[in-house]
């Protein structure tokens, strides 16, 4: 009986394979379709020097995305991460101005290296407190980032007094110059940016995908109670997904820093929004359990090569806005309609 | 094993039937949870369903309550052919059914759940006045002290059960089914449910009732009707039948109720001390108080209570989920309060909980990854996990507790309920455990767990012992 149920079950797929297909690679065939477009309209899309600027746009995104798939796979949602990286981003020009300890009377210069690591470890830091908040205090996830969001942006205010750190450069007599490499530099003709982008997606893949902690974060995002009582640590996973998000902030507060040479309090202002945008055009599901990085990655594309690609063909960024949500309201719609199948067989 | 095409019609003393399956099938993916059923519900009786979990009994019931479609097949309504749209459309033709699981919102007053979606309207609006009315006289009707105006999560759980049937009752339907309506319900409480009963038949209801206490719904069924596998295997009038024959038809032909396997019992395994949990959810009263145990290797120790009484929570804290107030547990010699779960899954004890949606199953990951869940640490070879010992422990334990699948990678909600539970008891023997806590051992199934999960039952007496909570009374 068995043998015959599996093979009648091969054919059903068979038959249902075209519209899974265009369903579960929705985000693949969108970013086809909208290279395929912009291409059409623009002669100067379709250049390699064009996706090598582009995929140094979505950099940003794309970072910040990775970190929110592995909050919104937790089940949770991380509003901070533009803040995070705004005051990372302050933090690192602070850095390199030289921070004055008027207890020794001296001025310290860290070399960049130093600066980056500090950088994302305060990231690290401000996102321990959103884990800490929502793991151990049961702050709904929402709350505690939105507090958080506001808190993180009032810092980096403060830190400049509103204003930004225009020269991030150095001073080559105090070893610290070389902050503009992240941002402009290019190995082999690739930006490092877009590599930092693709080094940060196969971590997070290999992580998600072959690791024992990939594992208890898809199953205490799909049953909190189950995955604990199954002996994953619930809260640790909790606490480590957003202090990683965090992290990746501080990361993307450091290529936005370097790509634009000047640190100030205001960037990256709705970035968190794009960040969920990305993560749920690329399949995940904002109730936790479902998402992958590939996804997330290819929602990230979707969403820079569509608003770069209107720019080029000079439509206003009113109607940019409008696309992008329309683009967004598009993928949750798929999103409903492909997970309420699954949800039906149960 | 009966055909399922000849039922006996046409008994002298048979009131007509006024709801009627035939043939009905209903097939999830590969998996059939019932295949070919014919039922018949008549006028003024109650006809009681008996049958393992999983073998379609809820499924069955939620086709001819238009909560969900058969495949194949045709439902009968006084004779006609019809097909029910929706849950809605049934009960507008004088069709309810009390759900197994509670489906109040706890946030609203017995009154407001009671007329949930069907509100009195008045010239001003709702009728609060008349609502609240009808709801103190069903209240009396079944004996309970209940204010209309009480917020449903102040109600111990056995009220809001009831609460749950008087809503079922307030739709004067002609049809009432009723899927585990005494679950969380005392002694008492069940005898004034059974008087209901009797009043709604002679009145000329036509009752469906589904329980797992045989005894009990023994007392209250004129024809008793016996899935297994989605197929019906007997069907007799109350005279006819006994507990031994419903248990004979339930689980098959290598039927052997049996008693637990002969074993010395060892050492103390398990000692609970003193234990003392509080609500956690926070109300101002012990779930568990001073409660002291000991369990020997080899034994079986059974916990009974109604729902809600504190088994769950008591099992809860010795594997690891809730914290105690006070008091030890001791496994093995050695004191356990202040380790993880994990560590105390990694020291042979393991929890098979009770309620699998909610606390066995991720249901976003596949079979095999709800099967090796708990043994992560096992197929993990530094910081990755290895694929091949991972694949070969989701066989070994498809096979050992003999899961139909159509292999590790299906969705966990593409199987049967009953092999659902079945991934929850495996998932929890890949661990290799030396002690059990066993809620409601196959969801609150009488006899289920044995022939069927022979591969598991008998081995684990050998292996140490189990510790189980059957269902109450």
């Amino acid at each position: 009986m068995s043998e015959t149920s599996i093979s009648q079950n091969y054919i059903k797929r068979g038959e249902f394979s075209l519209v899974r297909l265009l369903l579960e690679g929705r985000a693949f065939f969108a970013l086809i379709s909208i290279v395929a477009v912009f291409s059409y309209l623009s002669p100067n899309y379709f250049t390699v020097s064009n996706f090598l600027i582009m995929a140094s746009h979505v950099a940003i995104y794309g970072i910040l995305a990775i970190g929110m798939l592995l909050v919104i796979l937790n089940g949770g949602i991380d509003l901070s991460v533009g803040s995070v990286l705004a005051l990372c981003g302050v933090m690192a020009g602070a850095m390199m101005q030289g921070i004055e300890l008027q207890a020794l009377g001296v001025i310290l210069y860290l070399p960049v290296w130093a600066v980056v690591v500090v950088t994302i470890a305060i990231g690290g830091l401000v996102g321990a407190v959103n884990g800490v908040l929502i793991a151990w205090f049961k702050v709904p996830a929402f709350v505690a980032t939105l507090g958080v969001m506001y808190v993180a942006r009032g810092i980096a205010l403060l830190q400049t007094n509103g204003l930004t750190y225009n020269n991030l450069s150095g001073k080559p007599e105090l070893g610290n110059t070389g902050f503009e490499w992240i941002g402009f530099n290019r190995l082999a003709g690739i930006p490092i940016s877009v590599l930092v982008l693709f080094a940060v997606a196969l971590l997070a893949g290999l992580m998600l995908s072959r690791s024992s902690f990939g594992r208890w974060l898809y199953a205490s995002g799909g049953n909190e109670r189950a995955a604990e009582l199954s002996g994953v640590p619930v809260k640790r996973v909790k606490i480590t997904v957003y202090t990683l998000s965090g992290m990746l902030a501080a990361v993307a507060g450091l290529v936005l820093a370097s790509q634009l040479t000047s640190a100030g309090p205001t960037a990256g202002t709705t970035y968190e929004l794009t960040a969920i945008a990305a993560v749920v055009i690329g399949g995940a599901a904002l109730t936790g359990g479902r998402g992958t990085v590939r996804g997330t990655m290819l929602g990230a594309f979707v969403i820079g090569f569509l608003s770069d690609g209107l720019v080029i063909i000079g439509v206003s960024s009113y109607w940019q806005t409008v696309f992008t949500g329309a683009v967004i309201v598009l993928a949750v719609l798929m999103n409903s309609i492909q997970y309420s199948k699954v949800a039906r067989k149960t | 094993m009966t055909g399922s095409s000849d039922i006996p019609f046409s008994s002298p003393g048979m009131r007509e039937v006024v709801l009627a399956a035939r043939n009905v099938a209903k097939s999830y993916g590969a998996v059939h949870a019932l295949k070919g059923v014919n039922f018949d519900i008549r006028r003024g009786q109650v006809t009681t369903l008996f049958g393992e979990n999983g073998a379609g009994k809820s499924t069955l019931m939620k086709i001819l309550s238009g909560v969900i479609q058969p495949s194949s097949g045709e439902i009968i309504l006084d004779g006609e052919s019809v097909i029910f749209q929706s849950a809605t459309d049934a009960r507008n033709r004088g069709i309810s059914i009390i759900h197994q699981e509670l489906s109040l919102a706890p946030n609203l007053s017995v009154r407001d759940n009671i007329f949930m979606g069907r509100e009195i309207k008045g010239p001003m609006g709702v009728d609060f006045a008349a609502e609240e009315q009808l709801t103190r006289k069903l209240m009396e009707e079944l004996e309970e002290d209940i204010d209309p105006l009480t917020p449903v999560e102040d109600l111990r759980l056995g009220q809001q059960q009831i609460v749950e049937i008087a809503r079922a009752l307030s739709v004067e339907s002609r049809i009432l089914i009723m899927d585990e309506p005494t679950s969380a319900l005392s002694a008492t409480e069940v005898e004034v449910l059974f008087k209901v009963i009797r009043d709604l038949t002679a009145k000329g209801v036509a009752i469906v009732y589904i329980s797992h206490h045989l005894e009990e719904a023994l007392q209250i069924t004129d024809h008793a009707v016996v899935l297994r596998d989605g197929m019906m295997t007997a069907y007799a009038p109350r005279s006819e039948i006994d507990l031994n024959w419903i248990v004979r038809n339930m689980v098959g032909d290598n039927y052997d109720l049996g008693n637990p396997p002969e074993v010395q019992p060892g050492p103390v395994a398990l000692s609970v001390r003193n234990l003392t949990v509080p609500d956690p959810k926070g109300a101002d009263y012990n779930v568990v108080d001073r409660l002291s145990l000991d369990v020997r290797a080899g034994e079986i120790v059974c916990i009974y209570g109604l729902m809600g009484a504190g088994r769950t929570e008591l099992l809860e804290t010795v594997a690891g989920r809730l914290r105690q107030d006070s008091g030890e547990v001791v496994l093995e010699g050695h004191e356990i309060s202040h380790l993880s779960i994990a560590e105390r899954i990694a020291r042979g004890l393991a929890l098979v909980p009770e309620d699998r949606q909610r606390d066995g199953l991720v249901q976003t990951m596949s079979v095999g990854q709800n099967l090796s869940l708990a043994s992560i640490a096992s197929f993990t070879r530094g910081l990755f996990t290895d694929r091949k010992a991972e694949a070969a422990l989701i066989d070994r334990m498809i096979r050992e507790v003999t899961v139909k699948t159509d292999g590790g990678g299906a969705m966990i909600g593409s199987l049967s309920g009953g092999n659902q539970q079945k991934v929850v008891i495996g998932k929890m023997l890949a661990t290799a455990p030396r002690s059990y806590c066993w809620t409601n051992p196959a969801a609150a199934s009488t006899s289920a767990p044995r022939p069927k999960c022979s591969a598991c039952w008998p081995k684990v007496p050998g292996r140490g012992w189990p510790w189980s909570i059957p269902h109450p009374r």
